[in-house]
């Protein structure tokens, strides 16, 4: 960490940029897949500084986006319930579900507790004996290790009070959908680092093969998302196709394989549903048959959710990059982050929060939203 | 593979309202301002209030007071760099500085809770007495009740606080004017992530510090250079971008900032980092933003740099015409974004 700035140089990122564009000689349209990418992105004004042919599509990798309503109304029902500590990440406080979001739930008097590793929850579990703790377990392949280490845990110490409530989704299947889908533009991918320090970039090499397509491992931080842009459109000048790691410092080819092996004993392939998107198969994890008791949705009878949609929404055709955030007609006017329409706008990693916390110029804030004494 | 229909795809989210209270009510952010702008403002009408300064500018007797109250409600009651006995001091003593004012009077109200431990009390009693004593003002009034087990984090703080307005002094957002220059007066974040810290037992490699320390003297540094100051501000829940939103939209001026004049330092950097967070809607407790006219700006930068509180202030940007009521950031890349009000607290990202 020691090390961030460099990672922000402006002198580097300028000599970047010069590479780019002396590269670069017809339109090319990449996805980011990550929504952290989208917002080192937007926030830097990357995409600001690229040239004209490089367009940059933002792709479906919010954890928090992605999670079906369905999802999120399951654990809005368990979290009411006075029995239970409900845990979870700080960013699915406020993604709504149908009526409410999980801030409203602990205004109602829910135990909703924000925590920083699913083991702080199964610490809670084990405080709280006569109490059932529910982990909201989400996010893709970054997150699902330490959710399935925790289960793992909690069936290693006799924690019998300890559930998980599972939305994991898997990359690689989101990559083939999106190439598949009718009317898909995207011709290259910068892939989620933190995704293939975990899993490695073994599952690419066939959907680059495949699809003809460019996938280049890129982390976070300006600088890195340059280098892979750079190394992106170097690629498709030449008309190569291949899997690439501009990420060295974090991602080996083949991943951490105890993260591996924690999931391959924990979770199993399942079809899941994207919020927004719909289902793509074989895209998640849900805990399999042998850790079956500590599935919430199983421990608790959550069943018979019905959900209710507004049309308004146009985030799934954001998540598929077919729109940008400010496209759609509700953006910034029905739909902000205090009232969101999807949860690309109130998610820390969605592109349509990106897009309105940083690239709102053009409209001016009334006078009403003065602030308070503080 | 099979392919998707996307015939079908749909975002899933309605429109929703705040029927409750919620913690992002109190946060320094929008939820915050909606429920002061659209309750309690309206329930007390008033202009001074109205003008929703950090603290108010009353005239008694001729005299030109600056009145300003505070609740401290923190968890941990004592974390690196403080406690909350000397943040409630503290606070109260800086919300009366940018004012312009020097602090006389404090009320102090206890709200404690069955089973606080009597050690606990002192604690918090004693730094109170020593940061007061500190600030050169005086704790002239009180209160004390008690809650019931389970219905408050021991030690709930109340204080309220008076002060005297020089002459000539007019500190208040409207008198932003564009070519301004925009001060801070050293790093930020460090009490956000002091905090953070120690709640949620995060440990960051190096030990961060709350910068909690009372601005008067500071402020009365500031103004002997020049009673021309335009506003001053202490960047507290929010954080910086809060207090730069704040001015703002107040002033109906635009600020542009440039990122890389804001001084963060890297303890804060990396832990916000970490945390998914940004550090300018972080807290600070002992860090104050000043807007200069430009003429002055040198000699006030040079005056707080011979300061304690203020050897780290530097300047971060200027008001100007376009965009008003927005704040726009240059980024190091030499792009731009803009700063936005941020909506309740700040949420740690899930990776």
């Amino acid at each position: 960490m020691k090390y961030l700035d460099e990672f922000q140089n402006p002198d580097l990122a300028r000599r970047l940029l010069d590479d780019i564009r002396s590269t670069v000689t017809r339109p090319w349209a990449l996805m980011e897949v990550c929504g952290g990418q989208t917002h080192t992105i937007i926030r830097h004004g990357i995409d600001q500084l690229l040239p004209e042919q490089v367009e940059l599509i933002h792709g479906p990798g919010c954890p928090v986006c992605v999670t079906p309503l369905e999802v999120i109304d399951k654990a809005l029902e368990i979290a009411a319930r006075p029995d239970v500590i409900f845990c979870s990440f700080g960013d699915m406080l406020r993604v709504p579900g149908s009526d409410r979001d999980l801030f409203q739930v602990r205004s109602r008097g829910g135990d909703v507790r924000v925590v920083y590793s699913p083991l702080d929850a199964l610490k809670i579990a084990q405080q709280n004996p006569h109490r059932e703790v529910v982990f909201f377990g989400i996010g893709f392949e970054t997150t699902a290790p330490p959710n399935a280490m925790t289960v793992y845990q909690a069936r290693k110490l006799g924690i019998p009070n300890f559930s998980l409530l599972v939305s994991h989704v898997r990359v690689p299947p989101a990559i083939e959908a999106i190439m598949t889908a009718p009317g898909c533009r995207v011709q290259a991918f910068l892939a989620a680092g933190h995704v293939c320090s975990v899993m490695g970039m073994g599952e690419y090499p066939e959907l680059a093969a495949r699809h003809r397509v460019p996938i280049v491992v890129t982390g976070f931080e300006p600088l890195d998302i340059l280098e892979g842009i750079r190394r992106t459109v170097r690629q498709l000048e030449r008309g190569e196709h291949t899997v690439d790691n501009a990420y060295p410092r974090a991602v080996r080819g083949e991943g951490n394989p105890a993260a591996r092996a924690m999931l391959a004993d924990v979770f199993e392939v399942t079809d899941r549903s994207w919020r927004g998107i719909g289902t793509i198969p074989a895209s998640g994890w849900r805990l399999s048959e042998r850790y079956r008791d500590y599935d919430a949705e199983y421990r608790f009878s959550v069943d018979g959710i019905t959900t209710r949609e507004p049309a308004a929404c146009r985030s799934g055709e954001v998540l598929q990059g077919f729109i940008k955030p400010h496209e759609c007609e509700a953006f910034g006017t029905l739909c902000t982050p205090r009232t969101p329409l999807g949860a690309t706008m109130v998610s820390s990693e969605g592109a349509c929060a990106a897009y309105y916390l940083y690239r709102r110029l053009g409209t001016t804030p009334t006078p009403q939203e003065a602030s308070p004494v503080v | 593979m099979p392919t998707v229909d996307i015939s079908g795809w749909t975002c899933p989210a309605p429109l929703r309202d705040q029927p409750r209270v919620v913690m992002g009510h109190g946060g320094g952010g929008a939820l915050s301002a909606e429920l002061v702008q659209q309750i309690f403002a309206p329930a007390f009408g008033g202009e001074i209030l109205a003008q929703l300064g950090d603290s108010a500018a009353v005239s008694l007797g001729g005299v030109r007071l600056a009145f300003s109250t505070d609740s401290y409600v923190v968890r941990p009651l004592f974390f690196p760099g403080g406690c909350i006995g000397d943040l409630a001091v503290n606070g109260t003593v800086n919300d009366l500085a940018m004012s312009g004012a020097k602090a006389a009077y404090l009320s102090c109200g206890f709200i404690l809770e069955e089973g606080v431990e009597m050690p606990v009390v002192a604690g918090v009693a004693d730094a109170m007495g020593a940061a007061a004593r500190a600030a050169g003002v005086e704790v002239a009034t009180g209160d004390t009740k008690v809650v019931e087990a389970g219905h408050g984090d021991g030690v709930y703080l109340n204080t309220a606080g008076i002060g005297l307005i020089p002459a000539g002094v007019d500190l208040r957002p409207q008198r932003v004017t564009p070519g301004d220059v925009v001060i801070v007066s050293g790093d930020i974040g460090l009490h956000g992530v002091a905090i953070m810290s120690v709640r949620e037992g995060l440990e960051f490699g190096v030990e961060i510090e709350s910068d909690c320390a009372a601005l008067g003297g500071l402020v009365e540094t500031m103004l002997a250079v020049t009673p021309d100051l335009h506003v001053l501000r202490d960047p507290t829940r929010g954080g910086l971008a809060a207090a730069l939103c704040e001015i703002a939209t107040a002033s109906c001026t635009g600020i542009v900032i440039q990122e890389r004049a804001v001084p963060v330092p890297p303890a804060v950097a990396n832990a916000c980092a970490i945390l998914g967070l940004d550090p300018m809607y972080v807290a600070n407790e002992g860090k104050l933003v000043a807007f200069v006219p430009r003429e002055h700006a040198d000699a006030v930068l040079d005056a707080m740099r011979a300061h304690p509180l203020g050897a780290g202030a530097a300047i971060i940007g200027e008001a100007v015409a376009t965009h008003p009521g927005m704040v726009v950031a240059g980024t190091p890349l030499g792009g731009t974004r803009v700063v936005d009000l941020p909506l309740g607290e700040q949420l740690p990202r899930i990776c």
